[in-house]
């Protein structure tokens, strides 16, 4: 295996980048010329001369308190700190004479007297920027003796390990060390140990500036000072912190620390990857000692996090050795079998001949297939290519079904194509933020730092959710609206925002006229203008305040480059795909599409929601959005594959599922996705695929689809192979194998031996072939190859001869579909209603530890901050029906129950119920119906009628699947 | 398939391209069907329609026949 090489600079530079107009200055006789407003520091480094520092680093502002960075400026008096001093143009810079070397080393020789200098046994040996700079700085002797200090109080008294080594005992009368404090070690993942600490404060900065959580203070003045987790408490994990990582990437010396660098020493080489968590889509640098995987670092050049993390991408990676993991292939004739452990060959053979089978008996098009948005572009086209030319039907369906579905179709009919608008560096110039079902708090942290940053520099922010959401307010700003919604009507709250822009003039008239089909616009505005789309007539409905939604709608149309970001309380309702239209045609009205700063931009749950849908992964499209009923986009595909296609769509998710129970849908390969649990109404899931005569699970762990499962294939994990995700903004982010797939094999090959098993004649030997045959068939990507990306680090789609470089904003010049189209959204209320039996609403959601149903997560210690779902009830319903903080409760509505315990709070409004879904145990989706999206089948998940009420613990339902799913999941040892 | 869901996915439709302005909304409506639907769905919701239609509001009636 060969390391990805770094192409990029990776050094410290020092001080953040600038970007203003250039300026020459000579450093030590060099001449260097950088953007105005560059520190003297970044400018020495830019030009290959390294200044010590200490107090300074790159992804933070420079703070200027430790002193080792001082230079000598020609014409100005004393010793100016050179991570604070802008350069001026005709500068001349000294860093290195007789005078900056002794200050530098009188400061650190104050540093080193307070510091254990345990160096040989300390975690960061070989990684510690002190050890670095006592080097740098030729320090040879501290002259001071042991004077107060803040060691520990190991038996030591107040001596320094090394002292108390040398002399094994403490002084007579000395009862320890007063002023030391013990290691915090209570968060999972690092450890903060204060006697290691040198108050730089970098990791109060980063917590500020990069992670917006301003969780970390420096308390106290002068040798008292430390850094603490706040004043309340001072336990990392009982504070505000959300375990994001910035700050121990920030410190320069071993007192924030992974506890897996502790454990298991410095790494020693590192491999650039992705994360395959949600649709941010963050750079890392995976550092290994061999195979073994000692952290997860973000990647600064990452242009998706510019060197952010979340807990997830940065810690939460355990999953993969974890014991659960199921590493040889099993089979079994019925459900109610133990599982038996047989070989790759047997296996395969054993599916193959009974997908095969189910066709000769039932016909073509009674198997096919599901995928993930958790795999590769290259797995998903695969999988789809699995479909189409070896099964011979169009039955591929992905989980995107139940999520951005509503966002390929509405999006697609305004503005002629999938996707999001903007890069996510485009926040840095929006003035106001709309965000619109989504909490990209917990479900996209690191785009939710980098816009909370743009909101503490005072840029606006509207929030459209039933919810009061962590995202309505932070440390140092608060959203100027937020417009709690009842849920399921969204389309009433988009339109009349529209009513608003439209009645009050508010329009940008020149942008529609230009670049809008004018007729579509003249319909629209008549609609729009209608008094019951008005803001007072849909108050009742809506429940959202007419004055509010009055001033919101002003703000977005008036208040400069105006940015929609948007989530699944978009999709995932029966008007999913309209209220896509409608926010499409908010932007259209004004003019907010097509530079920076602007757009409309889905927020994709899951890393390779957008990749997924590009891949042709539903049924009625090929890649790249193109209709199976194009002779000539067959015609690609058939003379590359030899086959003839299918031209008619095949059967989506939920099509599948009905036509298992009634009959006609016998087999199914379901790659890296759990159905039952993920998928609504899970026991209509449950009697689907209990009817089915074949259900091939290929995952990492039996997750809950697996207990109707007949074969199971193992699966690899990201971390163990090559290929590619594509993150919410198109970004088509490499995928790097870090270590051998403990399975034995990738995914994408899993899939080539079943499809040869099936008597396909596939010979891919690296997934860089079929990105290949992904770019020879699909014009958006018809500039992609792994050499590109291996040379630029990432590209934008759509990338082919009219854009080389790949496309960071869309629509620039014109909509892809030509004129972008105004549609008429008229609001139709959904049949899921409350009434005397299900008084109150239900919708989910999810919080920033866990990942979607929980399979990974839920295997890592990130369940020290969510070890169940709960069910959020307003004070006012919760008194009503006599329940308490954190009783259980039975959730009952038209398709099940099931029973939780209850949280009171009122960020859910009266008449609101809100749970996560991240355990099986909980099985929220027993309660979801089938009601959809009338569009594309999106499920409403997140309005269900539901009652409320007390109860003793888990429902009958509960327990007879977890006595069936214990069942399902027994395996017998292998055969000798 | 059950034509109850049928019956309602295909209203759902209906009450979209209902909305919209133009008089060919019941083409636009078939076409949804016939890009959108597998086959065996529709040919499904055509034997409900030879056997009534019950429950199809009028516009997905007049798709339904045009499928
Ligand atoms: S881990 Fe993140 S949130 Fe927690 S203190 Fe560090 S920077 Fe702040
Ligand atoms: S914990 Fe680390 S980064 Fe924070 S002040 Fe101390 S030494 Fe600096
Ligand atoms: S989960 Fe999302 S935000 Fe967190 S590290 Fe991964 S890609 Fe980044
Ligand atoms: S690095 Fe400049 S003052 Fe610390």
């Amino acid at each position: 295996m060969k390391d990805f090489i770094i192409p990029t600079d990776d050094r410290d530079l020092g001080t953040p980048a600038r970007d203003g107009a250039p300026v020459t200055l000579s450093i030590d006789g060099v001449e260097v010329t950088v953007p105005g407003g560059t520190s003297v520091m970044r400018a020495a480094a830019l030009a290959g001369l390294t200044i010590p520092k200490l107090c300074a680093t790159d992804n933070v502002e420079a703070f200027g308190s430790c002193r080792l960075c001082v230079v000598e400026i020609e014409g100005r008096r004393g010793t100016p700190a050179s991570c604070t001093t802008p350069v001026a143009p005709g500068m001349v810079v000294q860093t290195q004479n007789d005078k900056l070397r002794k200050l530098r080393r009188g400061v650190m020789e104050l540093y080193i007297s307070d510091h254990p200098l345990d160096c040989l046994t300390c975690s960061a040996n070989g990684d510690c920027e002190l050890q670095d700079m006592a080097g740098a700085v030729g320090l040879r002797d501290v002259r001071y003796s042991t004077g107060a200090n803040h060691y520990s109080a190991a038996g030591n008294g107040m001596l320094t390990p090394r002292d108390a080594r040398a002399t094994r005992t403490a002084p007579a009368g000395d009862l320890g060390n007063p002023n030391y404090i013990p290691k915090d070690e209570s968060n999972p993942y690092f450890t903060y140990d204060p006697a290691k600490c040198i108050v730089c404060s970098r990791c109060v900065r980063a917590c500020e500036e990069v992670q917006g959580t301003f969780a970390l203070t420096i308390e106290g003045r002068g040798f008292d000072s430390r850094v603490s987790f706040g004043a309340k408490t001072d336990d990392a994990l009982a504070s505000d912190c959300v375990s994001c990582g910035a700050c121990v990437q920030a410190c320069p010396t071993a007192t924030l620390q992974e506890k897996s660098v502790v454990e298991l020493g410095t790494p020693t080489r590192s491999v650039i990857t992705t994360c395959a968590y949600c649709g941010v889509g963050c750079s890392f640098k995976a550092e290994l000692n061999g195979d073994q995987l000692v952290r997860m670092v973000p990647w600064k050049h990452g242009k998706a996090n510019r060197g952010h993390s979340c807990v997830k991408g940065r810690f939460a990676y355990g999953y993969a050795s974890h014991k659960d993991r199921i590493l040889n292939p099993m089979i079994r004739d019925s459900i109610d079998q133990p599982w038996r452990e047989v070989s790759w060959d047997e296996a395969l053979g054993f599916a193959a001949s009974r997908m095969r089978g189910l066709q000769e008996k039932y016909g073509r098009k009674s198997i096919g297939v599901i995928t993930s948005s958790r795999c590769t572009n290259e797995e998903t086209y695969l999988v789809q290519k699995l479909a189409r030319a070896v099964f011979g039907n169009n039955n591929t369906d992905t989980c995107a079904r139940v999520c951005h579905s509503p966002t390929g179709y509405g999006l697609g009919q305004t503005f002629g194509t999938s996707a999001g608008t903007q890069d996510f560096d485009s926040v840095e110039q929006s003035d106001v933020i709309m965000v619109i079902g989504a909490n990209p708090h917990a479900g996209h942290p690191v785009f939710a730092s980098r816009m909370k940053k743009r909101l503490r520099a005072g840029a606006k922010l509207i929030v459209i959710d039933p919810r009061r959401t962590e995202t309505v307010e932070g440390p140092h700003y608060r959203a100027a609206h937020h417009l709690p919604l009842r849920p399921g009507t969204n389309v009433a709250v988009v339109t009349a925002m529209a009513h608003v822009i439209v009645t009050e003039g508010l329009m940008n008239e020149s942008f529609i006229r230009e670049r809008c089909d004018w007729d579509e616009f003249q319909h629209y505005a008549e609609f729009v203008g209608q008094p019951k789309n008005s803001p007072e007539a849909t108050e009742m409905l809506t429940g959202v305040p007419a004055a509010d939604l009055r001033a919101a709608a002003r703000l977005y149309a008036t208040g400069g480059n105006g940015a929609i970001y948007y989530g699944l309380g978009v999709t995932e309702h029966s008007q999913g795909s309209t209220t896509v239209m409608g926010i499409a045609n908010l932007a259209m009205l004004t003019g907010n599409i097509g530079r920076q700063g602007v757009g409309v931009n889905p927020l994709r749950g899951q890393n390779n929601v957008q990749g997924a849908c590009d891949m042709g992964s539903f049924p009625h499209e090929l890649p790249g959005y193109r209709h199976v009923k194009g002779a000539e986009v067959r015609a690609v595909f058939e003379s590359l594959w030899g086959v003839e296609l299918d031209p008619e769509p095949g059967l989506r998710i939920p099509n599948m599922l009905d036509a298992a129970v009634s009959g006609n849908f016998k087999g199914l390969y379901c790659q890296g996705e759990d159905i039952l649990q993920s998928d609504p109404d899970t026991k209509h899931v449950a009697a689907g695929l209990a009817a089915m005569e074949c259900v091939i699970v290929h995952d990492l762990f039996l997750n809950e689809t697996a207990n109707y499962a007949h074969v199971f294939l193992p699966g690899s994990t990201f971390l163990e192979k090559d290929g590619t995700f594509t993150n919410a903004e198109r970004r088509i982010n490499r995928v790097r194998r870090v270590m051998a797939p403990r399975n034995g094999y990738e995914d994408w090959e899993i899939t080539q031996l079943l499809a040869r098993a099936m008597g396909a004649n596939w010979g891919y030997t690296h997934p860089a072939q079929i990105m290949d045959e992904i770019a020879a068939t699909t014009p958006s990507f018809a500039g992609v190859d792994y050499a590109m990306l291996e040379e630029k680090g990432s590209v934008q789609w759509p990338c082919n001869e009219k854009s080389p470089e790949g496309t960071p904003l869309m629509h620039v010049d014109g909509f892809v579909r030509g004129k972008g189209r105004f549609i008429v959204t008229e609001y139709v209320a959904t049949d899921e209603r409350s009434g005397p039996r299900y008084p109150l609403l239900l919708t989910t959601g999810r919080i920033l530890s866990q990942y979607n149903v929980g399979a990974q997560t839920r295997r890592t210690a990130n369940v020290v901050w969510h070890d169940q779902d709960v069910l959020e009830v307003h004070p006012h319903d919760a008194e009503q029906r006599g329940i308490n903080e954190g009783d259980w409760v039975k959730l009952a509505s038209r398709s099940g129950e099931t029973t939780l315990r209850a949280t009171i709070t009122d960020k859910v409004s009266p008449g609101v119920v809100y749970t996560t879904f991240h355990h099986p145990t909980t099985q929220a989706n027993v309660i979801t119906t089938d009601f959809s999206d009338w569009a594309t089948n999106c499920p409403e998940y997140k309005v269900t009628a539901v009652q409320v009420s007390p109860s003793n613990g888990p429902s009958e339902w509960q327990e007879d699947y977890a006595a069936q799913a214990a069942l399902a999941r027994r395996i017998l040892p292998a055969a000798e | 398939m059950s034509p109850d869901k049928l019956v309602r996915m295909a209203n759902q439709i209906a009450t979209f391209f209902r909305s919209q302005p133009g008089t060919d909304q019941a083409d636009r409506v078939a076409a949804h069907l016939r890009d959108f639907w597998d086959p065996s769905m529709r040919a499904a919701l055509a034997a409900h329609l030879a056997k009534g239609g019950e429950g199809l509001d009028d516009l997905a009636r007049e798709a339904a026949q045009k499928v």
